[in-house]
């Protein structure tokens, strides 16, 4: 890592600093450590109301949240067909997610329409990031060994997490699966394999190992290789109607992990490394005359990191992480003939990141918190005119939470400051921004199930390196992009336990507002673009989720859930063309179905998506409209033994109807197409 | 427990519902907006083409009628429903010759031939990665920046398509410099700039020199870095415009006397379009510089008898204060109206204004995404 002498030394006081607050103050506290109590991980206690629960496949709803979250788990992961994180985000309100198709094309996720660059992806409370181009594909992660997804709209609702939890507009946490030795066996293993259309041949691999009391192992790995190749089909009316098949969009990719927990204590350690590695095709957008491609991209991402969390007395808490990251990634375009040949870029980023939090109790009903994160950002890339930039992060977030039995209050102030340095060229201006966040919850009644919520939050992005520093494109000169967000919402559970044995509602309103939006606007060169803090957005949106479970006779459950979102997604940039028209790709109404049906072993399911009308680019007129789509997927899925080993075997087929459709125009996704699984614990 | 029941029904019915209720997706309409008429001389109307921002895949043509001063936006879908697509993906440039339009559809890697009258199909010549399209003796000219097929399949240069404009066949093709860009007919010589815009900063510096009849080059006349605009004037001089590093080599206008094929003048201005009409070329100039981050737009006159920039602009100030993106150019030669589009900010629809000789503004209006390139079309067949 390139790094100038001031932040060095910065670095290495910050490094020292961290390890002797860890070393030195753990013995002082651990002495008057009290026996282990019923501590909580999380400030809420988010179990509470499943426990009653007869099925384990229901929706999680978290009555206390005072910003509003959506839970995928388990078995209610397990029943939408999905292959990658990114087919089950589908299923949240309030989320488009922007997919270019097939297996191999960038998914990324864009909440309340704020941008994708809004929403920060964390795995296993780590965030991942891009910081040279902001986008966090949700394809490359595998369902397989992911536990739960849960989406924060503002975030997650503790005040006991690092400082970048606080930060982004929108939260999502990938948690992947935690060994559980209850059964008194040391040794899990778990094999799977999945094939179908596109080519698919997916196997995966997962073991648990109880090492000792103390420690225990997990590693897993899965491998994916397909063709990517499927039918698509454009036509009008009266009109041309072609159907092809979708080239170049082949993929090929290993994602292998090692993880260490250990408990000790009052308190647990882990040391986590992840590596991914893919080679992929890029299809490109389907165009008059031009239907086949031949870029291609590669990706290898590697992380190593270490958390550590002690209560060290009935009233302080420390979390402690640190990270090390490095991604590659290699684009190839062989139509871009240059001197040296084909346009060969190479990209590569490296972060360090430390984080310490500390929160104190100050009563039973009073806690504080003080986050504080570091982070340096390095990209180097072999491109004309770069400016080699290294980004110092300093985040803070002094927190408090106070909890009543009917009221919780939760107050954050949030403190940036971003230093850029470039090697060569204009480099960008350091910022400091400052970002306050109110929350709250209250029981008007005497039910617990019944709680109303509002929040207000104000968070940023920075711009990306690309943003800034893209050859030709970037504009040094940007400011953050910030986002203003209120929510008012509730949550209620019923739970008859009867023929309906529970019903539960939750639902939003809310109004967002972008400013500084960050968007590419022509230069008076004409023949380049380059990035603005020009766009503005008001958004004013409702979203509704429910779930039932109704019981028949002869154990046989049924589990539906509906969730609908209304968004009003308005530029208001001014002296905009596209005044007062909605932003592109953001459908006024869309919503979800999900359903299924479980008898002793066998379990059906059909889930449902639907995305209203929405414009491919700014301007509401006839050429950029795009018409609804929506689709139907199926599954039949049998879990027993076989041989004495527990067993799973699935069969899908999704886009039932086979209807042929864009989420991003010109990139078509596959029609029906067939997945059959199979799964082995030993 | 029997609502339950019935709104389970209810639920598979709506679903169903969706299902079967899939929507007609018909081929967009053209629109037709009226407009002031002009005086139908020689010429009649032209062709307006819209490129779209890439990978969108909207490229369109507009058709402005002189006589009845319809203007027609949009009008490629509804003559040509059988188009796979439509016109596709950035509408680099086009031209009228005889009764055929030429466009050049860039990143659809074709020139698309239609029938003047009537906006049908007559062709799709594929040509990868082309760029701009000229006409002399019956034949049309195409320049591309990748010549797979034809100079194999790693060379980085470009080349010259030559396409017979009656069997609408590629009949000889000839190797230029990198990324070349437009061309323009003097004699029995084509001129070509040269731009090696991939490579920077190894630009190209030459405007390549093809002979018309044996369909070789014969030389290349080193001129500067970047070149881009070529245009011809009444008295065999050409204007080509180098559009610098986009740093610290600013955009500077050459003019090259094509009896000595040396650079006989060169003007320190930016020059992103160009129209030569009589003694007069209108250019637009618009220039950012990364350094001071600042714009520089001027529409500047130049006497091509004389050679020498004239003083003011030739826009009225009402409409150069309007005009965010300026992008288009063309003057009619009969009238000298000016014909000028601001393309705005790329992603949604542009403006197309008429201001007269006069600097009278006749008419504004919307157009497709990114409005830039024109064609004249003439009363009878005769050739412009």
């Amino acid at each position: 890592m390139h790094l100038c002498e001031n932040r060095r030394f910065c670095l290495k006081h910050g490094g020292l600093f961290l390890l002797l607050w860890i070393l030195f103050w753990n013995p002082i506290y651990a002495q008057n450590n009290l026996p282990k109590n019923n501590k909580e991980s999380d400030s809420l206690k988010k179990h509470q109301l499943n426990e009653v629960i007869v099925t384990t496949s229901k929706r999680e709803f978290k009555v206390e949240s005072p910003m509003p979250v959506q839970i995928l788990s388990g078995k209610q992961l397990e029943k939408l067909n999905s292959l990658s994180v990114a087919d089950a985000v589908r299923y949240f309100s309030g989320v488009q997610l922007k997919d270019y198709g097939g297996i191999g094309g960038l998914k990324t996720i864009n909440v309340r329409s704020l941008g994708s660059a809004h929403t920060a992806v964390f795995y296993d409370g780590m965030s991942v990031g891009n910081a040279q181009n902001g986008q966090v594909d949700l394809g490359k992660y595998s369902l397989d060994n992911i536990e739960a997804i849960e989406l924060y709209n503002g975030q997650k609702s503790t005040i006991f997490q690092p400082a970048r939890g606080f930060f982004s507009s929108n939260t999502l946490f990938l948690k992947t699966k935690v060994p559980d030795f209850s059964s008194g066996k040391t040794t899990k293993i778990r094999t799977s394999v999945k094939t179908g259309s596109f080519g698919l041949f997916n196997p995966s691999f997962l073991y648990q190992q109880k090492i000792s009391s103390t420690f225990s192992l997990t590693a897993s790995a899965d491998w994916l290789k397909a063709d990517g190749k499927y039918k698509y089909r454009y036509q009008k009316t009266n009109g041309y109607d072609t159907t092809a098949v979708r080239q170049n969009g082949d993929i090929e990719a290993l994602r292998s992990e090692l993880a260490l927990h250990a408990k000790l204590g009052t308190g647990q350690a882990s040391l986590k490394t992840y590596y991914y590695d893919s080679e992929r095709g890029l299809p490109g957008a389907i165009l008059a005359n031009k239907y086949e491609y031949v870029q291609r991209q590669w990706d290898r991402n590697f992380f190593v990191h270490g958390s550590y969390q002690n209560s060290f007395s009935k009233k302080y808490e420390l979390l402690a992480n640190l990270k090390f990251s490095r991604d590659y990634n290699r684009y190839i375009d062989p139509d871009y003939k240059t001197l040296q040949g084909a346009l060969d870029n190479k990209y590569y980023q490296n972060e360090f990141y430390a984080s310490v939090v500390n929160q104190y109790t100050i009563k039973e009903w009073w806690k504080v918190s003080l986050a504080t994160d570091f982070s340096i950002n390095k990209l180097d890339a072999n491109l004309y005119r770069f400016p080699y930039p290294t980004r110092y992060s300093y985040l803070g977030a002094l927190s408090t939470e106070m909890h009543w039995s009917r009221l919780d209050i939760q107050a954050n102030f949030l403190g940036a400051y971003v230093d850029e340095q470039v090697k060569y060229y204009q480099q960008g201006d350091s910022q400091h921004v400052f970002c306050p966040v109110i929350s709250a919850s209250y029981q008007p009644f005497d039910t617990k199930n019944f709680r109303v919520r509002a929040f207000y939050k104000e968070s940023f992005r920075m711009p990306t390196f690309n943003d800034l520093y893209y050859t030709f494109i970037g504009n040094s000169s940007l400011k953050p992009e910030f986002t203003t967000q209120y929510d008012f919402g509730s949550t209620y559970i019923i739970e008859p336990k009867k023929f309906l044995q529970s019903a539960s509602f939750q639902a939003d309103v809310y109004y967002n507002h972008v400013k500084d939006k960050i968007v590419a606007m022509p230069s008076a060169n004409l023949f380049r673009w380059t990035m603005m803090n020009l766009g503005e957005v008001d958004i004013t949106g409702f979203e509704l989720n429910t779930n039932f479970v109704f019981r028949f006779p002869e154990q046989i459950f049924l589990d539906l859930g509906l969730s609908y979102t209304y968004q009003k997604a308005i530029d208001v940039t001014p002296k905009g063309t596209t005044y007062g028209d909605q932003i592109p790709y953001t459908p006024m109404n869309s919503g979800t179905a999900t359903s299924s049906i479980s008898w002793k072993n066998w379990q059906l399911n059909y889930s449902f998506i639907y995305t209203g009308e929405r414009y491919s680019q700014k301007a509401n007129i006839p050429v950029n409209f795009v018409k609804p789509w929506y689709t139907s997927d199926m599954a039949l899925i049998w879990d027993g033994k076989f041989l004495k080993l527990p067993t799973k075997i699935g069969a899908e087929v999704n886009n039932i109807f086979n209807q042929y459709y864009d989420v991003v125009l010109n990139f078509p996704m596959p029609g029906r197409n067939y997945r059959l699984s199979m799964s082995v614990n030993f | 427990m029997k609502t339950n029941f019935k709104f389970l029904i209810l639920l598979v019915l709506v679903a169903i519902g969706f299902q079967s209720c899939q929507e007609d997706d018909p081929i967009i309409p053209e629109e037709v907006v009226v407009l002031p008429p002009e005086t139908a001389t020689t010429v009649e109307g032209f062709y307006l083409l819209n490129e779209g921002n890439m990978n969108m895949n909207k490229s369109s043509l507009d058709y402005y009628d002189y006589k009845s001063g319809s203007y027609r936006r949009n009008v490629y879908g509804q003559a040509n429903p059988e188009a796979t697509l439509g016109l596709g993906d950035v509408g680099n440039d086009i031209g009228i010759y005889g009764s055929k339009v030429y466009a050049v559809i860039n990143n659809s890697n074709k020139v698309e031939v239609m029938d003047a009258a009537t906006t049908k199909r007559l062709k799709v010549i594929d040509v990868k990665n082309c760029r701009y399209v000229t006409f002399a003796n019956g034949k049309a000219y195409a320049s591309a920046y990748d010549g797979e097929v034809q100079l194999g399949e790693n060379s980085p240069n470009g080349f010259v398509a030559e396409i017979d404009t009656t069997s609408l066949k590629i009949t000889r093709t000839v190797k230029v410099g990198r990324q070349p860009e437009e061309m323009a007919v003097v004699g029995d010589k084509l001129y070509i700039a040269n731009s090696g815009g991939y490579s920077p900063p190894n630009y190209e510096r030459t405007v390549s020199v093809i002979d018309l009849k044996t369909f070789t080059k014969i030389k290349d006349i080193d001129v500067a870095i970047n070149l881009h605009r070529l245009k011809a004037d009444a008295d065999g001089d050409i204007y080509v415009s180098s559009r610098g590093d986009y740093y610290d080599t600013p955009s500077k206008l050459f003019v090259i006397d094509t009896k000595t094929d040396k650079i006989k003048k060169t003007f320190d201005i930016a020059c992103s379009n160009i129209s030569i009409v009589g003694d007069k070329a209108y250019i637009i100039g618009s220039e950012f510089s990364y350094v001071t981050f600042k714009w520089k737009i001027n529409y500047s006159m130049i006497d091509v008898k004389k050679e020498i920039l004239l003083e003011g602009s030739f826009l009225p100030k009402t409409v150069s204060d309007e005009i965010k993106t300026p992008y288009g150019l063309a003057v009619d030669p009969f009238s000298l109206n000016v014909y000028i589009t601001d393309a705005g900010d790329y992603v949604s629809p542009g403006k197309l204004y008429c201001v007269d000789k006069d600097g009278v503004t006749k008419f504004k209006v919307i157009t497709g995404d990114i409005p830039a390139h024109f064609a004249f079309k003439y009363k009878k067949t005769t050739i412009k």
